[in-house]
């Protein structure tokens, strides 16, 4: 047989092919939050439909809710979260709002809550549901228009994607994270090279890496365009899928969720790990990345005056100057959280720069825990007293927060933020603020020291 | 829900917007976002882009300069329309009378959130969008030409093909509804359900 992953996956969810080349895929899982679904539910009423299958989705509270008390910070954040409550008791749709144990960033509650395993098909209107591919199970962000269409059918039209490999190979050097190898897969890759492919991850360096570091990758390879990313199946794979609250409830049996060793794949790219060092982003793309020793760019390093003139346009907005040193950069604020880095294993890295040191005078450094289990665990493992000493302010409900500024957690015009998230763009955590984006360890390393800063180090 | 009108060409004034990996963020700023309707969004859309931060709008903007103003195509840089899911960027283009964009590449879920709107996105070579961007810069209010049918382009003395695949460019010509058409295969989804064997069917509720 020589059938990819992803073929694999398409294939046990067609459900009937559609004339002009697009079929129906059937969706085993639907999440929801509360910012892109609520225009859905409404869709539903006009047409006098119902849902298909109402177990099948779950609905998070996550984006626009305040994280500094369990209160929405205003009425129109509280008419969201209220909005999808009323919509998921009238139609019977599981709902884990404010205030619930199971609450949290949605890519974080899944896979904690065991509703993941190898073989499903998960959408969500978001779109980081990349992240499930982490587990050898197909997982793709989709718009309002389409969140109907899963509600009303419980699949959706899909067209099938043409495939990549990236093959990550050899051992990476103390220091360097998961966080550290997909940003530069996106830096080589570039910010729209998967647009049209999923995208497979492989190598030595990924087999390597524990869920959580599997689903930092999976995550952020929206960055570079992919629908879709997946990482093979295996025993770490399988030993994660124990010991949650939904454990065993799914088993996807009939295929091995691996790509055939013959597999051809449409496209390759191969990286050495050993050649990976911590990066951080300069500009206000994800694929602007340099590592921590380097320098911004100058005009000397393009050709292109396309290229020159992006350059100078992200210098700009970024307030940088070309060729200056990445540890020069000075910040005001450290940002630990998201879909990408929130989880415990992220804030157990962050932990061990902050663990007998302090934020540096004048840097804001916030911390929000990706879920409330995540917050609890954390408590009960001490990580709170660690950054608390520190100087870090520890948010006591969970939610995306500054990653993308939905809720009260806006940074400033012209403030500079380290940022354990998975976006730089221009105006993403607030008018005119400026993004840094790096591993959790390495936003630590950023708060103690001021400026950005090599984790390396710190010992 | 009754369907749209049968849409075969476009044409309008086009709008030069030749800045790379233009992102949804950018299309249509978060706080514009906290809203329960599709309505309303024409003022957000390119918000940062069209207005300083006291609501002046930037005169170097081009759809802030005649004849652009009235401008119902645009042409992007690569990579358009990248990051986030929401449609409300599509939707924020629409109310702002924007038709078509033209482009070597998008991303993904806009590509799909555009096709579910009426909102075309021809895809051509780069030579071709620079000629293109060329045209909109230099033309004073001249028109270009989106024939779906034909899949072909019009600028003045340009002609040239787009790529669209076939289901995107039906459902642009028919505007049917996705979700209505779909249902028209219920009894193969309940099929697909029943031979669901040796998987158990995922429930949240338990």
């Amino acid at each position: 047989m020589n059938r990819t992953l992803y073929d694999k996956l398409v294939d046990a969810h067609k459900v009937c092919d559609l004339p002009d080349g697009d079929m129906l895929i059937y969706v085993d899982f639907h999440i929801m939050n509360e910012y892109t679904s609520p225009q859905a539910f409404s869709g539903l009423d006009a047409k006098r439909l119902g849902v298909w299958r109402p177990e099948a989705h779950l609905a998070v509270v996550d984006h626009v809710n305040a994280t500094r008390s369990r209160e929405p910070h205003d009425a129109a954040s509280k008419l969201l979260i209220d909005n999808l409550e009323e919509n998921c008791t009238k139609h019977g749709i599981a709902f884990y709002g404010l205030g619930d144990r199971r609450q949290g960033i949605e890519h974080v509650v899944v896979p904690e809550q065991g509703l993941v395993a190898p073989g499903m098909l998960i959408a969500c209107g978001d779109s980081h549901t990349t992240t499930y591919g982490a587990f050898g199970a197909l997982g793709f962000g989709i718009g309002t228009s389409e969140v109907e269409h899963v509600l009303a059918t419980q699949t959706l039209r899909y067209k099938r994607m043409k495939t990549m490999r990236v093959t990550v190979e050899g051992d990476t050097a103390p220091g360097v994270t998961a966080k550290d190898i997909i940003m530069k897969v996106v830096q080589v890759v570039g910010a729209g090279g998967a647009n049209g492919y999923a995208v497979e991850f492989a190598g030595s360096a990924i087999r390597g890496l524990d869920m959580a570091g599997r689903m930092t990758v999976c995550n952020m390879a929206v960055e570079l365009g992919a629908r879709a990313a997946l990482i093979a199946a295996d025993e770490i794979t399988e030993a994660a899928l124990k010991g949650h609250p939904h454990s065993g409830q799914f088993e996807f049996k009939g295929e091995s969720w691996v790509s055939d060793p013959e597999a051809v794949f449409d496209e390759e790219f191969t990286i050495s790990g050993a050649d990976i060092e911590p990066l951080i982003t300069w500009g206000t793309s994800p694929d602007q990345s340099v590592p921590i020793t380097a320098n911004v760019p100058s005009a000397l390093d393009y050709v292109s005056p396309k290229a020159k003139a992006a350059l100078e346009r992200s210098l700009q907005y970024m307030g940088l100057t070309e060729g200056q040193s990445a540890q020069s950069i000075k910040i005001d604020t450290a940002f630990i959280g998201s879909c990408t880095n929130s989880r415990i294993e992220d804030l157990r890295e962050a932990a061990k720069i902050l663990e007998g040191r302090q934020v540096a005078e004048g840097v804001k450094a916030i911390v929000v825990p990706g879920s409330a289990m995540t917050r609890i665990k954390a408590e009960a493992e001490g990580l709170r007293g660690i950054f608390e000493t520190a100087g870090f302010e520890w948010r006591p409900e969970a939610g995306c927060s500054m990653c993308l500024a939905m809720n009260d957690d806006i940074a400033m015009d012209g403030e500079r933020v380290a940022s354990s998230t998975n976006r730089n763009f221009e105006g993403r955590q607030g008018r005119g603020a400026r993004t840094h984006l790096m591993s959790p360890a390495m936003v630590a390393a950023a708060a103690v020291s001021g400026h950005l800063a090599d984790v390396r180090d710190f010992k | 829900m009754k369907d749209k009108q049968m849409t075969k060409t476009i044409k309008g004034i086009a709008a030069p917007l030749p800045l790379t990996n233009v992102d949804t963020d950018v299309i249509m700023p978060k706080r514009f976002l906290i809203t329960i309707t599709r309505e309303g969004l024409a003022d957000g859309t390119f918000a940062d882009l069209r207005f300083d931060n006291v609501g002046q709008q930037r005169p170097e903007f081009i759809l802030n300069n005649a004849p652009w103003t009235q401008a119902t195509i645009l042409v992007v840089g690569d990579n358009f329309g990248c990051g986030s899911s929401r449609e409300h960027a599509v939707w924020g283009m629409r109310q702002l009378e924007i038709d078509a964009c033209i482009g070597t590449g998008f991303a993904g879920i806009f590509y799909d959130n555009a096709r579910k709107n009426g909102l075309a996105l021809p895809v051509v070579s780069p030579e071709t969008r620079d000629a293109l961007l060329q045209f909109a810069s230099n033309t004073s209010g001249a028109e270009i030409s989106i024939d779906l049918d034909s899949r072909t382009i019009t600028a003045g003395e340009i002609s040239v093909p787009f790529e669209m695949d076939d289901a995107t460019r039906t459902s642009l010509i028919r505007g049917r509804d996705d979700t209505l058409d779909s249902l028209e295969h219920a009894g193969a989804i309940r099929d697909f359900e029943a031979g669901l064997d040796g998987r158990m069917r995922v429930s949240v509720i338990k």
